[in-house]
């Protein structure tokens, strides 16, 4: 429970926090950091405008997706206090809810018959496929090195090992952190702030989504951050008591929040051709993850 | 006993009076035989996943021996498996033929055909003797290709049927050799020979079980023997596509359960090959599915994909009985076994609303349907569930399974050595990539089939098959709810299936709670999943009850007048996946550009094709015939030559015995000198 009230508060800021980094690199005064939530909250007063073409489908797919992610949210462990559910093997549940959201987020841009949602669609599909045996092979990795099978017994467990574990606690953290960026439609991958609406992703499907709708959907981006944070600082607390592990949660929050903004100030989007080689090499740092966990336990002769 | 006998009994008297029926009758006696006989048998199958065991000696023949028949609880779970589906798929079958009603003399061979092979299928669960089991399989084989050609005018149609009949046949002949060989050395039919003999030469066992591996392979459609596959199930009738992929193929897993349980051998290295046969399967059945745009042969190379993740369960669970490990032989097990029974149920689910799709529609091309969710709200719903059923995604089945065979794999990387290791990675890496390719392609399914705009006009109405007629669809979606949502009672009738592999080595371990207790926290996690989803819509209900809600036309960046062209089609959907996956696939353009000021008509047609297909059945089968048109000069057509033939044929099976005996006898005269 705790790690949801945690993620929930880290939620709150972090885009802010995002634009804010933006503006202030690109010179402008720019927004505040609450702006992103009060944009939110005013989106849950508005009326909507549901397009003819759309079905049942458009009209739950944004509360699937958002319940998804708040599912996903209780997954997640902080430290040593479990998650709400808590089990061996959590993380494939934690993946394929998250697959759940994506699932209805891709039809539901299919369902306005626009040219934008199917483009958007069609990418998010293939991208999201490519992202995922990251996950997997990170966390089989850190599984292997633990003994363990459940999120909060590995990272609990990963604190304990030597030094080198730290090395790879750093190279699962470049994954986590692509992967969020994926997730979330992100700079390298994705940018969401290009006026051209053939090069977007993940803008390009939310085109027609509205009022209440558009709010769940910002708001679980929101909270989607917050998670990867939250699962990049497990790899670190480990058995830390809270009163150093919560602030350490968020600076380093905040810390993650500034490099994207950073990343987005500095960073171009790549081609989206190479969008695909890009997001499967994650892949491969994550086998070298991996093989760094084999050299460890000695199954290297 | 008396119940064997009224059961053989139902299908004579049947057949026997289906040419006397009215049209309008063929199908409901058909389907009340069915009916009848899954529950003679299915009583049985449920006293088999109690624990319980039958044995009943048929007297048989002099050719064929006394024929066992033993139900143990593997069978017993084939069998409601496949009850299920026949019950479901003859009553979608009783509406989905009306159209064809006029066809009297096919109505009926096709009625037979169903009931034969509701009959074989059971058959072959149960027969324990390797000669009526042949039987049994070879009237499976030909009613099934009897059915499958039910549209016989169609030449594609004809063409996949015969395919079918010749590849099932090669199985045959795999299955015969395996059989004569026991045979041989034993000099017995009955299947505990098998066990017997292998036990005795534990060196044979391998290349015996390779035998029938190839068979049931063959059957089950694991790459690279699934041609067959994606060209019968487009050409079945739906009800047909949907019993072939939902129990048909799975008699291949049946047989190769059933052949792990008699031949005793080294379970590693059979775990190892078939771990490795069903990753390529799983892998390869989704990549050709995604290019597919017959939403039919779409379906069917998901089958194979799906068949590859049964078989992925199965090799875990024969590596996990060979390295004595008792978790990961049950947790692979479990999967196999519980993957069978979601994909029977929602792949046919799947083959009935795209029957549905093609009465409203009259065509199965994705690229010409669109916008049909308006029109057929009800079939979309059930194709919407199963399709995120089979991509493995909570709250339904298809996650259940597939958690499972995670489990086993991640349970198994914490004691593997360095080989296995490299396995266990490289099978998460497919499962995973299976996982996320179905998701593209049933995205790509749904959203062209039933969402947008319609990409053609159609001249007659299209609308929402009787209530009565998706009544079996309904039921299927209610099993596959309740798979997802309480997954502990469906393991729990696994137990006994389980226990038959997993006993054996590991006496009295109680290694079910394993799955047990994380299954009860799936449970939680679901209920959670779909408590929050409820929570939150009435919430949005509430929000958008006081503010005003309008309706508008797609804004798509203010361009207005769209037509329906526009839209993402099937092909653009996946083009980039297309491109990146080139190297695996085998596609070819037929196309016309626009050239000059006043450009004519143009097109552009896409043909994908199977490389498998073409590097194993084309190329040989052109070797073939290249060799063989050498001999061509025989075949010239004058009736005396045929006749010169058959004499020339009679004449040398008489002599060559009794020249050879000659020539022996000349041999030993040599020796003599």
């Amino acid at each position: 429970m705790l790690s949801f009230a945690l993620i929930f508060i880290a939620g709150i800021f972090f885009s802010g926090i995002i634009s804010r980094t933006k503006s202030i690199f690109s010179g402008r005064k720019g927004p505040g950091i609450m702006q992103p939530i009060k944009d939110i909250i005013r989106l849950f007063r508005k009326g909507a405008v549901y397009s003819q073409t759309s079905s049942f489908v458009f009209q739950i797919a944004p509360t699937i997706y958002f319940s998804s992610v708040v599912m996903a949210m209780l997954i997640v462990p902080f430290g040593q206090s479990k998650g709400l559910i808590s089990f061996n093997g959590d993380f494939i549940f934690f993946a394929y809810v998250l697959a759940l959201g994506k699932f209805f987020s891709i039809i539901s841009a299919l369902d306005t018959g626009s040219s934008f949602g199917g483009m958007g669609a069609s990418r998010e599909a293939l991208y999201s496929m490519f992202a995922e045996p990251a996950f997997f092979i990170l966390i089989g990795s850190l599984a292997l090195l633990t003994g363990h099978s459940s999120f909060q017994e590995i990272f609990s467990a990963l604190h304990l090992g030597s030094y080198i574990t730290y090395a790879l606690a750093i190279l699962a953290t470049f994954v986590l952190l692509m992967i969020a960026m994926i997730e979330n439609s992100r700079m390298p991958i994705d940018d969401p702030k290009t006026h051209l609406e053939l090069t977007m992703i993940h803008e390009v499907m939310i085109l027609e989504n509205s009022g209440f709708d558009l709010g769940l959907i910002l708001s679980a981006g929101c909270l989607k951050f917050a998670i990867y944070g939250a699962l990049i600082v497990n790899l670190f607390i480990g058995i830390f008591p809270y009163e150093y592990t919560i602030p350490l949660f968020f600076i380093t929050q905040f810390l993650i929040a500034i490099t994207i903004g950073t990343i987005e100030s500095f960073m171009a989007r790549f081609r989206m051709g190479h969008n695909a080689q890009f997001i499967f090499a994650l892949t491969s740092v994550s086998l070298l993850i991996f093989f760094g966990a084999l050299l460890i336990l000695g199954k290297f002769i | 006993m008396i119940l064997i006998k009224a059961f053989l009994i139902i299908i004579v008297c049947v057949m026997l009076l289906m040419p006397f029926l009215k049209v309008a009758w063929k199908g409901i006696v058909v389907f009340l035989a069915i009916v009848l006989n899954a529950t003679l048998t299915s009583y049985f199958a449920v006293l088999t996943l109690m624990g319980e065991k039958f044995e009943f000696m048929l007297p048989g023949s002099i050719v064929s021996d006394v024929i066992p028949i033993r139900i143990d609880a593997l069978s017993g779970w084939f069998m409601l498996i496949i009850n299920l589906v026949f019950i479901t798929g003859s009553f979608y079958g009783l509406f989905y033929m009306k159209a064809y009603r006029e066809q009297k003399s096919k109505i009926s061979v096709h009625a037979i055909a169903l009931l034969l092979l509701h009959g074989a299928l059971l058959g072959i669960c149960v027969i324990q003797n390797s000669f009526a089991f042949l039987i049994a399989w070879e009237i499976m084989a030909l009613s099934a290709f009897m059915l499958v050609i039910f549209e016989n005018e169609k030449m594609a149609t004809i063409k996949a049927g015969l395919n079918y009949l010749i590849q099932s046949h090669i199985s045959i002949v795999f299955l015969m050799l395996g059989f004569m060989w026991v045979r041989f050395k034993t000099g017995s039919y009955d299947f505990s020979a098998i066990t017997a003999y292998t036990s005795e030469n534990p060196k044979i066992a391998i290349l015996l079980f390779l035998c029938f591996f190839v068979t049931f392979a063959i059957k089950a459609g694991i790459v690279p023997m699934h041609t067959w596959l994606p060209h019968a199930h487009p050409a079945a009738p739906a009800h047909i596509s949907g019993i072939m992929s939902g129990v048909i193929i799975k008699i291949g897993i049946f047989g190769i359960l059933r052949m792990l349980l008699l031949i005793k051998l080294d379970y590693t290295t059979i775990g190892y090959i078939i771990l490795f046969f069903s990753v390529v399967s799983g892998l390869y059945g989704v990549m050709l599915a995604i290019i597919q745009h017959n939403l039919k042969k779409l379906l069917a190379y998901h089958s194979i994909e799906n068949i590859g993740i049964i078989g992925m369960g199965i090799g875990i669970g024969c590596i996990g009985l060979g390295s004595n490990n008792a978790i990961l032989a049950n947790l692979g097990f479990a999967a196999a076994m519980l993957h069978t029974l979601n994909h029977a149920l929602f792949k046919s689910l799947l083959f009935y609303t795209a029957g549905n799709v093609y009465q409203a529609t009259h065509t199965i091309d994705v690229e010409q349907l669109g916008g049909l969710v308006k029109k057929m709200p009800q079939t979309a719903l059930l194709f919407l569930i199963a399709a995120i059923a089979i991509c493995g995604i909570p709250p339904f089945n298809g996650f259940i399974s597939e958690f499972l065979l995670y489990t086993g794999l991640y349970h198994w990387l914490q004691d593997a050595n360095l080989f296995s290791l490299i396995v266990i990675g490289f099978s998460i890496l497919g499962l995973v990539l299976i996982g996320g390719l179905a998701m593209l392609c049933f995205t790509k399914a749904f959203g062209v089939v039933f969402l947008g705009n319609p990409r053609k006009e159609f001249h007659h109405e299209i609308k929402e098959p009787p209530f009565i007629q998706l009544l079996p669809l309904y039921l299927i979606t209610l099993i596959i709810i309740a798979i997802g949502v309480f997954p502990k009672l469906f393991i729990n009738l696994l137990l006994q299936p389980i226990l038959l592999f997993a006993s054996n080595p590991f006496p009295a371990t109680n290694t079910l709670q394993y799955n047990q207790d994380v299954l009860q926290q799936i449970s939680w996690g679901v209920w959670g999943l779909i408590g929050i989803i409820t929570l939150v819509f009435l919430l949005r209900k509430w929000a958008l009850s006081k503010s005003k809600v309008t309706i508008e036309s797609t804004w798509a960046c203010s361009y207005t007048a769209p037509t329906p062209k526009l839209q993402y089609t099937a092909n653009s959907f996946v083009r980039s996946y297309r491109k990146l996956f080139r190297p695996f696939l085998l596609l070819s353009k037929n196309k016309k550009e626009i050239h000059g000021i006043f450009p004519g008509k143009v097109h552009y047609k896409s043909v994908t094709y199977d490389k498998l297909e073409k590097w194993f059945v084309d190329s040989p089968i052109k070797a073939i015939k290249s060799l063989l048109s050498r001999f061509q000069f025989l075949q010239n057509g004058n009736l005396q030559f045929y006749i010169l033939y058959g004499i020339i044929f009679i004449v040398s099976i008489i002599c060559i015995p009794l020249i050879y005996e000659k020539f022996l006898g000349f041999i030993d005269f040599l020796k003599q000198l």
